[in-house]
C-alpha cells in the first residue's frame, strides 16, 4: 500500500490533498443484505404475494377435498386424500339444464368462439393501425378520433341494437354471430394499440421501403410485421383473456347449446339444485381460469416487451 | 437564383414548388435545376425545409404547387419508385430482420428482378462499397459506418439516375464522418451521377458540393460553387451562416474620405480601397461590413491602413490560433497561425484584407 500511496502522491505532488489519497473508503459502497430498506420492500412484496396467492390455494386444495372432508370446515388444510374426482365431473358430467356433459362443451364453444375472433380482429386492426400510422389520408384523424370514441361507450347500450341488427341478419344465437360481435368490439382498443406501436417505429423504414418500390401490403407483410412481434403477443393476450372471460355478449347472443365456458361456469356453480358441491365448483373455476393464466405464462415476458415498446424508442 | 428555363439538359429541375403542411408554408416557389452529374448540396438549419424539398423530390411528400422533372419527365405525381432516385437516410433506415444482402436486393426482388442480375448488381455494389464480409449479417451486427455503407448500397444496387442523401453522416462520430465524407466523395467521382445532399454541417458543404443551395425558411437564398459562397455571400443570413467562427459584422456608414470611398463605424474609419464593387458604393449609406477571421492580419506590417486593438481572449486550436480582439467597441475574431501565441491585453495592430471584405446593405442585407 505504502508503494502506492507514494506513487499516487509524486502523480499530484502539487495538489494540497494529494497526500490523502489512497485513505478512506474506495471501491463499491457496501449495501447490507438486512437493511431497513430491503426489509420494508421484500416484506410488503411478500405480503402482497401471499394476498394475492392465498385464495388460489384455497381453490386447489377445495378442489382437491372429498364433500365429506369440506363440511369439516378447514377450508386451508390441505386434503387428507387427494381426489381428482370433482375435477373429473366439473370437466365431463356436472349438470345445467338439460345437459349432463360438464364444462367441456362450454369449453369448445369457447375455443370456436375465441380462436376466430382473435385472428379476426388482430387481423384487421393491425392493418387499420397500420394505415392510419403511415398512410395518413384525408380525414385519417378524424376516423381515428370516432374509432377512440367507440372504446369508451359502455357496452350494454349497444346490446339490443345489435341483438336486432344480428336477428335481421340471421345469424342471433350461432357463435358466428358472437365472433362478429366481439371481432367489432375489440377493434378500437387494438387499432390504437397497433396504431401507436406502427408511430413508434423509424418513419424512414417506411420510407425507404417506398424508396425501395414496395407497395401497402409489401411493406406491410416484409418490412412492418416481422418488426411487430412483441405488438402481436400485447394484442393476442388482450384478445384472448378478454374474449375467454366474457360473460355478458356470451350469455345475450347465444343459445344454450353455444354458451361459452365462462356462461356454464356460471350455470354450474350458481344452480340452486341440490348440494352445493364447493369442491366442483372450484375445479371448474380452476379449468375456466387455465386458458388465460397459460397465454399468461406462455408470453409474459413478450407481454412486457411489447407494452414498454413505445414507451422507450430503440 | 438559376431561374433556367429549359429542362432537357437539367438531370433534375423543380418549377414553382411550394408546400404547404395546413396554414403552415414549408416551400415557397420554389425554382432549381440540377445538372447531370452535378453534386448539389441543400445547406441550412433545422426547419429550413431543406429535407422536405429532398422528400418532395423523392415523391415521398406532395407538392402542394409546382412540378419536379428528372432526367426531362414530368414526375410530380409519379410513385418514388418510378422516379428513378436512391435514398439514404440519416438512420440508415435498414430493414433490421434482414441480412445486409437482402437488404440491398430488397428493392429489386419487389421489382421482380431475376435472380442472375440481382446476384450481379449486389455483389457490384458490395465491392464499390467493400462490404463483401457483412452480406451475410443482419444490420443490429453492424457499425455505424457499415450501416450507412448498407444504405448507400441500397440506392446503388438499383441502377438509380439520382442519389438523394438526408444528412447521412449527422448520426456518425467525428472520425467516422470525415472517412466517409471523403468516400461519397469519391463514390461520386466514380460513378457520376447527380447527388442531392441535404446537410447543416457547413464542412459537409463545402467539401463535397459541387453548389450549395443556402436555405432559409424555405427559400433558397444563394446557389453558387462553395468558394463564390464562401467569398462572395450574396446576403448577410449566408455570410454569417457560412464560416466557423462566422463572419466579423461591423454596422456603420459608408463616406468619402480623399478620392475613395471609405467605412466608418464607431468613429474609426476603414479604407475600402481594393472592394471589387467600390466603384457601386454610394457615400452615406447605411452599410454592413463583413470581414472573415483569416483575413484580418495581426501585426503583419502590411504597409496599408492599420488598426490599434486588444487582445481579449485566445483560444488555440492545434493548426489555427483564434484571437478574440477588442477593437474600437466591437469584438472580433482573428484567425492566425497556430504557431503564433499572444498574451491576453497584448496590444495589436490589425490590417483588413478589403479585396476579399463584403459590403451589405443595412436594410436589405443584400451584398453591395
Amino acid at each position: 500500500m505504502a508503494n502506492i500511496e507514494t506513487l499516487n502522491t509524486t502523480a499530484a505532488a502539487s495538489d494540497a490533498v494529494a497526500p490523502k489519497l489512497g485513505e478512506g473508503p474506495r471501491g463499491a459502497r457496501p449495501r447490507p443484505a438486512l437493511s431497513g430498506r430491503n426489509i420494508m420492500l421484500y416484506g410488503t412484496l411478500i405480503v402482497a404475494a401471499l394476498y394475492y396467492l392465498l385464495p388460489l390455494y384455497v381453490m386447489v386444495v377445495t378442489s382437491l377435498k372429498g364433500m365429506p372432508e369440506i363440511r369439516l370446515g378447514n377450508i386451508f388444510s390441505p386434503p387428507m386424500e387427494i381426489t381428482f374426482e370433482p375435477w373429473v365431473k366439473a370437466w365431463a358430467e356436472a349438470c345445467t339444464g338439460l345437459n349432463c356433459d360438464g364444462l367441456s362443451r362450454g369449453f369448445w364453444n369457447s375455443v370456436r368462439i375465441t380462436v376466430p375472433s382473435v385472428i379476426i380482429s388482430i387481423a384487421i386492426a393491425s392493418v387499420n393501425g397500420y394505415a392510419l400510422a403511415n398512410w395518413r389520408f384525408k380525414g385519417s384523424e378524424l376516423f381515428f378520433s370516432i374509432l377512440i370514441i367507440g372504446a369508451f361507450i359502455p357496452y350494454q347500450v349497444m346490446i339490443y341494437p345489435i341483438v336486432i341488427i344480428l336477428r335481421e341478419i340471421g345469424i342471433y344465437g350461432t357463435l358466428t354471430g358472437l365472433v362478429i360481435v366481439h371481432s367489432i368490439f375489440g377493434m378500437p382498443i387494438l387499432t390504437l394499440l397497433f396504431r401507436n406501436y406502427f408511430v413508434s417505429l423509424p418513419e424512414e423504414l417506411f420510407k425507404a421501403a417506398r424508396v425501395d418500390g414496395a407497395g401497402f401490403w409489401q411493406i406491410f407483410l416484409k418490412i412492418m410485421l416481422p418488426m411487430s412481434l412483441p405488438i402481436f403477443v400485447v394484442a393476442m393476450i388482450l384478445q384472448v383473456t378478454g374474449i375467454w372471460n366474457d360473460f355478458l355478449f356470451g350469455v345475450v347472443f347465444t343459445r344454450p347449446d353455444t354458451y361459452p365456458m365462462t356462461v356454464q361456469l356460471n350455470n354450474i356453480v350458481n344452480s340452486v339444485q341440490g348440494v352445493k358441491e364447493y369442491n366442483v365448483n372450484m375445479a371448474a373455476t380452476i379449468l375456466t381460469g387455465l386458458v388465460p393464466l397459460i397465454v399468461y405464462f406462455v408470453s409474459g415476458r413478450l407481454f412486457v416487451r411489447g407494452i414498454a415498446a413505445g414507451a422507450v424508442k430503440g | 437564383m438559376n431561374m433556367n428555363s429549359s429542362v432537357s439538359n437539367a438531370s433534375v429541375s423543380i418549377k414553382d414548388l411550394s408546400l404547404n403542411f395546413g396554414s403552415v408554408s414549408v416551400l415557397k416557389d420554389l425554382n432549381l435545376d440540377i445538372n447531370d452529374g452535378e453534386f448539389l448540396v441543400l445547406l441550412g438549419s433545422s426547419g429550413c425545409g431543406k429535407s422536405t424539398l429532398l422528400n418532395c423530390i423523392a415523391g415521398l411528400l406532395d407538392a402542394s404547387e409546382g412540378q419536379i422533372f428528372i432526367k426531362g419527365k414530368n414526375v410530380t405525381w409519379e410513385e418514388p419508385k418510378d422516379r428513378g432516385i436512391g435514398m439514404v437516410f440519416q438512420s440508415y433506415a435498414l430493414y433490421p430482420q434482414m441480412t445486409v444482402e437482402k437488404n440491398l436486393s430488397f428493392g429489386l426482388r419487389v421489382a421482380k428482378v431475376p435472380q442472375a442480375e440481382i446476384d450481379k448488381r449486389v455483389a457490384r455494389a458490395a465491392e464499390i462499397l467493400q462490404i463483401q464480409p457483412l452480406l451475410k449479417r443482419k444490420p443490429a451486427e453492424l457499425s455505424g459506418g457499415q450501416r450507412q455503407r448498407v444504405a448507400i448500397g441500397r440506392a446503388l444496387v438499383r441502377d438509380v439516375d439520382v442519389f438523394l442523401f438526408d444528412e447521412p453522416l449527422s448520426n456518425l462520430d467525428a472520425k467516422l464522418r470525415s472517412e466517409l465524407r471523403v468516400e461519397i466523395k469519391r463514390l461520386h467521382q466514380s460513378l457520376e451521377n447527380t447527388m442531392i445532399y441535404v446537410t447543416h454541417d457547413q464542412i459537409e458543404a463545402l467539401t463535397l458540393a459541387d453548389r450549395i443551395a443556402i436555405m432559409k425558411s424555405g427559400i433558397i437564398q444563394q446557389l453558387d460553387d462553395p468558394t463564390t459562397i464562401y467569398n462572395r455571400p450574396r446576403n448577410l443570413f449566408v455570410a454569417g451562416f457560412i464560416g466557423s467562427p462566422s463572419m466579423n459584422f461591423l454596422r456603420g456608414e459608408l463616406i468619402q474620405s480623399g478620392d475613395g470611398i471609405a467605412f466608418t463605424a464607431n468613429g474609426v474609419n476603414f479604407s475600402l480601397a481594393g472592394y471589387d464593387a467600390s466603384e457601386t458604393l454610394q457615400p452615406g449609406r447605411k452599410v454592413v461590413l463583413g470581414v472573415r477571421p483569416e483575413h484580418i492580419k495581426v501585426n503583419e506590417n502590411t504597409g496599408g491602413e492599420e488598426h490599434d486593438a486588444t487582445v481579449d481572449i485566445e483560444e488555440p486550436m492545434g493548426a489555427d490560433n483564434l484571437l478574440w480582439l477588442k477593437h474600437a467597441g466591437h469584438t472580433m475574431s482573428v484567425r492566425v497561425n497556430g504557431a503564433r501565441r499572444f498574451n491576453v491585453g497584448a496590444k495589436v495592430k490589425l490590417s483588413f484584407d478589403m479585396t476579399v471584405a463584403s459590403v451589405f446593405d443595412a436594410e436589405s442585407e443584400l451584398r453591395l
